[in-house]
């Protein structure tokens, strides 16, 4: 059997603050397998983001080792795309450049570059927008954007913080489903983090659900449902019965306070 | 597209109307009170009398070259400031050592009296243009480093972290993303602080000066002559206008992409 894609192994993460120390992530230790479509569900404020951040190279684990196939992870790199909550496109480049500004940087030819690009423009369905401002697009036109610029650049993983967080909800499953669709065809390995447990159980092939802060992996869940899934999953019988099952685990959680 | 351009000139109409609405009015307040004599000329002069004064200044031959002299030494003297501040700022924005450095240094600087600096300044630099443009350069450089610094400290985190998760180095971030992503900030800045060098620029002609609009003012107001004086003030406001409308036209042209900058 190979070895799995990413590994963490007791990592844990403190923040000093002047005298006072926080305690975000305790001990956490996972292996996620190439190709997978891992999720994170948590509580706010359990240290989901942190994890997101230390495996990106974005901050430094307080102990722990990280592993990206077999290599340890210590600073942010090509080879983690990541996708923000927040709205990171590049405002002065327009859409085309924005997607092209990682293989540029490498020193992709300006042809190679332009027709990945196009490839991936079209693929998140922005065909038609190349040359538009982020300044003109809609929330979920921005995150699609992101999600082709991160794509584009050929990461060994996408990591995704709540990349769906700030949209409106019909605006999130249709978000959803074109994950799903883009992720059938790409098949990057995926860390996707939610407190949605129902976007956790649409998307994910295995939902790890974490405790409060300070955050561990609670549980690994399996979401045996077939492929390819869409939207209209979230009210068959199987989704519900995982979806209840992840919702006891966090209210006894809660409960326990 | 064409409703869409019918209603955004129809906005700039209707500024426009509002904008020359504020001048006439004032105007009219202006003829009212001196033409009535409801204000003495000795205090308020005609808008007549400050008319023909342009055209006297004219006949003097001052009113050109005193106008350029003080263009010369503002624009001199904020350029410099500009050309110093940008940098530094940037460094303070973005680096603790460079803020520790720097800061509490121009954080004192900033509050002392430029007014009371001009004997300094004569003694330094003597009475030529370069002591104008170092008053000038006084009063407007500690602030904008305090701006410049702000803008780029301002620069949404996530937006540099995106760039270091697409394989950017910190060289390539700070020259690809924080340099571009700070420059409206820096337009605003610069917009700002060039009004400033136009009040400092009465200071700087205080004292040691044969030309310029601050001197004219200055002797006009040793002489009691009340339309000169006007003649200069609306001059200045004149040029703090246009100067304004450059700068707003140039920050469309440098960064159209800007959330600020409207239309499309
Ligand atoms: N730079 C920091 N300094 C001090 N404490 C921090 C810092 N960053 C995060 N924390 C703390 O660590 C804990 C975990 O934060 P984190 O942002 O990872 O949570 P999260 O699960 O992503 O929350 P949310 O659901 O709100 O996004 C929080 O209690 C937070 O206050
Ligand atoms: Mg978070």
């Amino acid at each position: 059997m190979s070895q799995p894609k990413l590994v963490l192994q007791n990592v844990g993460k403190w923040f000093e603050s002047n005298r006072e120390s926080v305690e975000a992530l305790s001990d956490i230790n996972l292996e996620i397998e190439e190709n997978e479509l891992a999720v994170i569900v948590g509580p706010s404020g359990c240290g989901k983001s942190t994890l997101l951040n230390i495996v990106a190279g974005l901050e430094q684990a307080s102990c722990g080792v990280v592993r990206l196939n077999g290599r340890e992870i210590t600073a942010p790199g090509a080879d983690r795309g990541m996708v923000f909550q927040s709205y990171t496109l590049f405002p002065w480049l327009t859409v085309q450049q924005n997607v092209e500004f990682g293989l540029k940087i490498k020193g992709v030819h300006p042809e190679e570059r332009a027709r990945k690009a196009r490839h991936y423009i079209e693929l998140v369905g922005l065909t038609g927008f190349q040359d538009a401002l982020p300044k003109t697009l809609s929330g979920g036109m921005k995150q699609r954007v992101a999600i082709a610029r991160a794509l584009a650049n050929g990461p060994e993983m996408l990591l995704m913080d709540e990349p769906f967080g700030a949209l409106d909800a019909q605006t999130r499953s249709i978000m959803q489903d074109l994950l799903l669709s883009v992720w059938e065809k790409e098949r990057t390995t995926v860390l996707f983090i939610t407190h949605d447990i129902d976007e956790a159980v649409l998307l994910a092939d295995n939902v790890y659900v974490m405790s409060r802060r300070p955050g561990r992996i609670q549980a690994k869940i399996k979401v045996d449902i077939s492929r390819p899934r869409d939207h209209r999953l979230t009210v068959s019988r199987e989704f519900t019965e995982i979806k209840k099952e992840i919702m006891e685990m966090l209210w006894a959680e809660t409960a326990s306070v | 597209m064409s409703v869409k351009r019918t209603t955004m000139s129809s906005y700039f109409n209707g500024y426009k109307k509002l904008t020359l609405f504020t001048f006439l009015s004032i105007l009219i307040v202006w003829c009212a009170l001196s033409y009535s004599g409801a204000v003495k000329e000795v205090f308020l002069p005609t808008p007549g009398a400050v008319v023909k004064d342009f055209w006297q200044m004219h006949q003097e031959g001052i009113l050109i070259p005193y106008t350029l002299a003080s263009i010369y030494r503002v624009m001199v003297g904020w350029s410099m400031a500009v050309i110093v501040a940008v940098p530094i700022g940037m460094l303070i924005g973005t680096s603790k050592t460079a803020e520790a450095l720097f800061e509490p240094a121009i954080d004192f600087a900033r509050y002392l009296p430029v007014v009371a600096m001009v004997p300094l300044t004569l003694l330094y630099f003597g009475i030529g243009d370069l002591q104008k443009f170092i008053i000038i350069f006084l009063g407007t450089f500690f602030q904008l480093v305090l701006m410049i610094s702000d803008v780029a400290a301002n620069v949404p985190k996530d937006l540099l972290r995106a760039a270091a998760t697409l394989g950017s180095n910190k060289w390539q971030t700070y020259r690809l993303v924080l340099m571009p992503a700070s420059l409206p900030g820096i337009m605003d800045s610069l917009r700002i602080t060039v009004g400033w060098a136009w009040t400092y620029l009465v200071v700087a002609e205080l004292v040691a000066a044969n030309s310029g609009l601050g001197y004219m003012i200055l002797r006009a107001q040793r002489f009691l002559a009340i339309d000169r004086i006007f003649a200069g003030l609306v001059i200045i406001g004149l040029l703090g206008l246009i100067t304004d409308y450059f700068f707003k036209w140039l920050t469309n042209l440098i960064v159209p992409w800007s959330e600020k900058v409207g239309g499309q």
